[in-house]
């Protein structure tokens, strides 16, 4: 191997094949107890519905299954094995204690219909969460219904629509820069909206001359995340805002980078009307390989009445309940009341840091980020130059000119025993290393991190194809996607 | 704080490394009048045994040890142990989106293995890596449909989830898909009748549900006759999951928008839960969410990617198949484990339980009360008419510890007295029993009461 840094070392992993092809007739890893009323007949029940065969599903013992899902696990990287610096995605540390309240009999259990008599438990951690996003976003009412942060942008988007359409006019298009989330065009195209594209300034942020151009009344919200994807703080947000107000249009901030001004700053100061919050971000809910995530969606006063139905309430005995009758409201965005397992772990994340902790977590985070950029300065290209807070955005100009690009840099790094940064986003920088260390990462792991990617850097100096050829130390070497595309096979299917 | 990993020493060095003296001067860029100079007004810093403390305590106000017989989109199942055990590990838990997939071997072959599972039990080509829930991917479905047939409108079974109806409907508004209702029959079955008029040329699909909301099995073939003819597709949507053990599944549709809570997710309360959609294999490339697609890596090893990319928002942005990003992955993990415990065999005989508990159930309940809709077959739930309303009656139960079914009369004002009683293979043939007993208790004491007062009767 070339250069290699103190992180990682060979190991030995487990070889598994697919469930399938341990299957055989006669194994089980289940038992039912005896049946305690008649049995039935089927057949006479359910006549031609009846399902006879249940095809290629699998027959495996527990221990088969107990092994299959842990050698695949030791296939994957996690936060919990070492720094998982994807921006934007805020791979923070999940706290144990966060999975065990959840999983708490009467919590784990409740039933959403169930009477609220018997669920004023549940409500209480729902309206205890909702106080606490509310003072830390600064905003006046919330909901917690949204089951992710582009579930919690649609529905922002709603009330956006349902308050204009309430003015007399819906109004026709969104501005959203272009330094954006793919979510942002794709939420203002679900709600019928046209798009319209903000170009950023010299220093990455949004253009206040280019907006108060193209702002007017056909304008219906500009959809801003703050700090934006280049981490970068906007700094003239309240023009912004203003220049939103002043012509009818609402400002809506995307939220998914509010780890970056909890505890330090609020958008409700700084005029912003509506916003989402990631709590799979920001308040340490697992990603889990993908989700499930919790997109809470808080507004100021003249959007409340928007809220998607149920809201929860305190009633006039001190217990609390839902409320339905909401006539303004834009209706429901998902069955029942959210995914209320992450608001168990996100208050209990609250709860555990408290006013003092969530400040001091904000400041490593940003600190984190800062010394990534000083280490790494010099050694790759800085697009902008403007302060960064809790994530920083390289770009690949320098190992471009030996033909080697941010993607074969960010497999390389995953010899280095790190996962990847974000690759190629934001749109804005050409080849982008987009990175966020997050708070969980001590100034050793830091260290580390910074050793290995000057050692790349050094790499594609020395030797451009070896790192075009990485990664050289994982189970598999890089897997052909555009054949995967190009024929796609999607399911597992028995040898003919 | 004790998830901060770093020293003061260790923070003083790195401010020295960039050059600053105060971690302050790195939040310079928010203007001044925007900095907050206070603390948060929260609760204080908690000690971890404070936390459990604080959450036992709401367990507690949250109807722990009630008996169940609510179903409704979210049924009480075993949960095998297993699935925990593995979904807690790390390596599950802390990954993120596999994009990386050199990386993340584990999470995409255990899509892989979900997608194929889902596909065999819906008797569909395909099925993605999973959406937010039931509701939603109902909804998803339905603006697939539009995109597919090039059509505008839908035609939706009354006897759908109601609340899926209601988030429908919040999506349909701004997408200019006008909704139509098709109500049901005596059966609880959708009326044909009513649907083959509600079809029309620009139908995109008709959604139905199936066991629908009452419990009841729809008639698929039938009703994928009368879509199809039109040119219209059907999408199906399955809350019950397990059903699928003894239940046909829907081959004649097109799409099948699946909530799979059923299989090892805890009710919580309402979520997460897990919604997925399959297809056909024509459709795939209108479907949205994530896909996990087999491939090879430079060596011939078979390997796993995120696959057909180009349908998602990071890519098309505003011009993708559907906004959403984040699914339901580790919830998938559940539901794959679970299937994967149960497999072919037990699946059949766990369903086979539950369609025993609930006929035995509304076997009692009819002896005492009306079970309503009794003229086509059902899984694990029916309807049961009473001479009181279902509220009061519930309301005398929870006395028992006994949560009773769930009343209709919210969603379904013409059923005011029924209600929606599930049983599955966790509902005992005593707490049965003792339910039955109570509601009988009631109906005797209201019809001793009317027998009393024959003017009230005869009104």
């Amino acid at each position: 191997m070339k250069h290699m840094t103190r992180k990682a070392t060979r190991h030995i992993s487990q070889n598994e094949g697919l469930i399938f092809e341990k299957s055989s007739p006669g194994k089980a890893a289940w038992k039912l107890p005896p049946l305690d009323v008649p049995e039935v007949d089927t057949a006479k029940l359910l006549g031609k519905q009846e399902r006879k065969d249940l095809g290629d599903m699998p027959e495996v013992s527990e221990i088969e299954i107990i092994r299959h899902f842990t050698r695949l696990s030791t296939w994957n990287y996690a936060i919990d094995l070492g720094m998982y610096p994807l921006g934007s995605c805020t791979m923070k540390y999940n706290p144990r204690v966060n999975e065990f309240v959840a999983r708490v009999e009467g919590l784990a259990n409740g039933h959403p219909y169930q009477a609220e008599k018997i669920s004023q438990g549940a409500l209480r951690i729902m309206k205890t969460l909702s106080d606490c996003l509310l003072e830390i976003t600064g905003m006046d009412a919330i909901t917690l219904q949204p089951a992710a942060g582009a579930h919690g942008e649609l529905t922002g988007m709603l009330m956006v629509r349902a308050y204009h359409q309430s003015k007399g006019n819906a109004r026709k298009k969104i501005l959203i820069p272009d330094s954006a989330h793919g979510t942002n065009p794709a939420t203002a195209a679900t709600v019928g909206y046209a798009v319209e594209n903000l170009k950023s300034n010299d220093c990455g942020m949004v253009d206040v001359a280019a907006l108060a151009a193209q702002m007017n009344e056909d304008v219906a919200a500009l959809m801003v995340t703050n700090p934006n994807t280049l981490g970068v703080f906007e700094q003239e947000i309240h023009k912004i805002a203003e220049l939103m107000h002043a012509k009818g249009g609402l400002l809506y901030m995307d939220g998914a980078n509010m780890n970056a001004l909890v505890a330090k700053a609020r958008p409700g100061d700084f005029g912003a009307d509506v916003m989402h919050l990631n709590l799979h971000k920001t308040f340490s809910t697992p990603h889990g390989g993908g989700g499930p995530g919790s997109g809470p969606v808080a507004v100021k006063k003249i959007l409340a009445p928007f809220l998607p139905t149920p809201v929860v309430v305190t009633k006039a005995d001190g217990t609390l309940g839902f409320e339905y009758n909401r006539p303004q409201s834009v209706g429901r965005v998902r069955a029942f009341y959210g995914n209320f397992g992450m608001f168990i772990r996100a208050l209990a994340y609250i709860f555990a840091n408290g006013p003092d902790g969530l400040r001091q977590t904000t400041e490593d985070a940003v600190l984190n980020a800062n010394y990534i950029r000083k280490g790494l300065e010099g050694v790759y290209d800085l697009p902008y130059s403007t302060p960064s807070m809790h994530e920083v955005v390289f770009s690949d100009k320098l190992q471009s000119k030996k033909g080697v690009k941010t993607m074969d840099l960010a497999k390389r790094l995953i010899d280095y025993g790190f996962h990847p940064y974000t690759t190629a986003f934001p749109l804005i920088v050409a080849g982008a290393l987009m990175i966020e260390p997050t708070e969980s990462e001590p100034k050793e792991e830091l260290d580390l991190f910074i050793e290995a990617m000057k050692s790349i850097a050094e790499e594609v100096e020395e030797d451009p194809q070896f790192v075009l050829d990485a990664p050289h130390n994982t189970r598999i070497s890089r897997l052909d996607e555009t054949a995967a595309a190009r024929k796609p096979v999607l399911r597992w299917k028995p040898e003919p | 704080m004790r998830y901060l990993p770093k020293s003061p020493a260790d923070r003083a060095a790195m401010l020295k490394a960039i050059g600053i003296h105060s971690v302050d001067d790195l939040f310079s860029p928010i203007p001044a009048e925007y900095r907050l100079t206070r603390d948060l007004d929260i609760p204080r810093q908690m000690a971890e045994s404070e936390i459990v403390d604080w959450f036992k305590q709401r367990a507690k106000e949250n109807g722990e040890g009630y008996t169940s017989f609510l179903g409704a989109g979210a049924y009480s199942h075993y949960r095998p142990v297993v699935i925990d055990a593995l979904v807690q590990r790390g390596e599950f838990l802390t990954s993120y989106t596999p994009y990386q997939a050199e990386f993340a071997q584990g999470t995409l072959q255990a899509i892989f293995e979900f997608q194929t599972m889902i596909s065999e039990l819906t008797g569909m080509d395909l099925a993605n890596a999973s959406m937010y829930d039931g509701s939603t991917g109902a909804a998803e479905a339905v603006m697939m449909a539009v995109r597919i047939t090039g059509r505008h409108s839908a035609a939706i079974a009354r006897n759908l989830h109601p609340e899926y109806r209601e988030v429908l409907n919040t999506y349909a508004t701004h997408q200019a898909i006008p909704l139509k209702t098709v109500s049901f029959t005596d059966s609880g079955q959708i009326d044909l009748k009513e649907l083959e008029k509600a079809v029309g040329d620009d139908t995109a699909c008709v959604l139905i549900q199936s066991p629908n909301f009452f419990g009841t099995i729809e008639d698929v073939e039938a009703i994928a006759g009368i879509a199809h003819k039109r040119g219209a597709l059907l999408v199906v949507s399955i809350a019950e999951a397990v059903s699928l053990g003894i239940v046909e599944p829907p081959r004649t549709a097109d799409i099948v928008a699946m909530e799979a809570q059923s299989f090892g997710v805890p009710l919580g309360f309402g979520g997460p839960y897990c919604g997925v959609l399959a297809t056909k294999e024509k459709f795939v490339r209108q479907m949205p969410g994530r896909l996990a697609g087999q491939t090879v890596d430079k060596n011939g090893k078979r390997g796993f990617v995120l696959t057909l990319a180009t349908r998602e928002q990071h890519i098309r942005r505003e011009k993708a198949t559907s906004n959403i990003c984040t699914n339901q992955a580790l919830v998938a993990l559940m539901v794959n484990i679970f299937m994967t415990v149960y497999g072919k065999i037990g699946l059949r005989e766990l369903a086979k339980q539950n369609l025993a508990k609930a006929a035995y159930a509304a076997d009692q309940f009819s002896k005492h009360a009306e079970v309503l809709f009794a003229g086509a077959p059902r899984f694990n739930e029916f309807v049961v008419e009473t001479s009181e309303d279902p509220y009061a009656i519930n309301s005398r139960l929870l006395g028992h510890k006994i949560v009773g079914g769930f009343p209709l009369k919210k969603f379904y004002p013409e059923l005011g007295h029924a209600a929606l009683w599930c049983c599955t293979e966790l509902t005992t043939r005593s707490m049965i029993d003792t339910a039955v007993g109570l509601v009988a208790e009631s109906e005797r004491s209201v019809r001793s009461m009317k027998d009393a007062e024959p003017e009230e009767v005869a009104r």
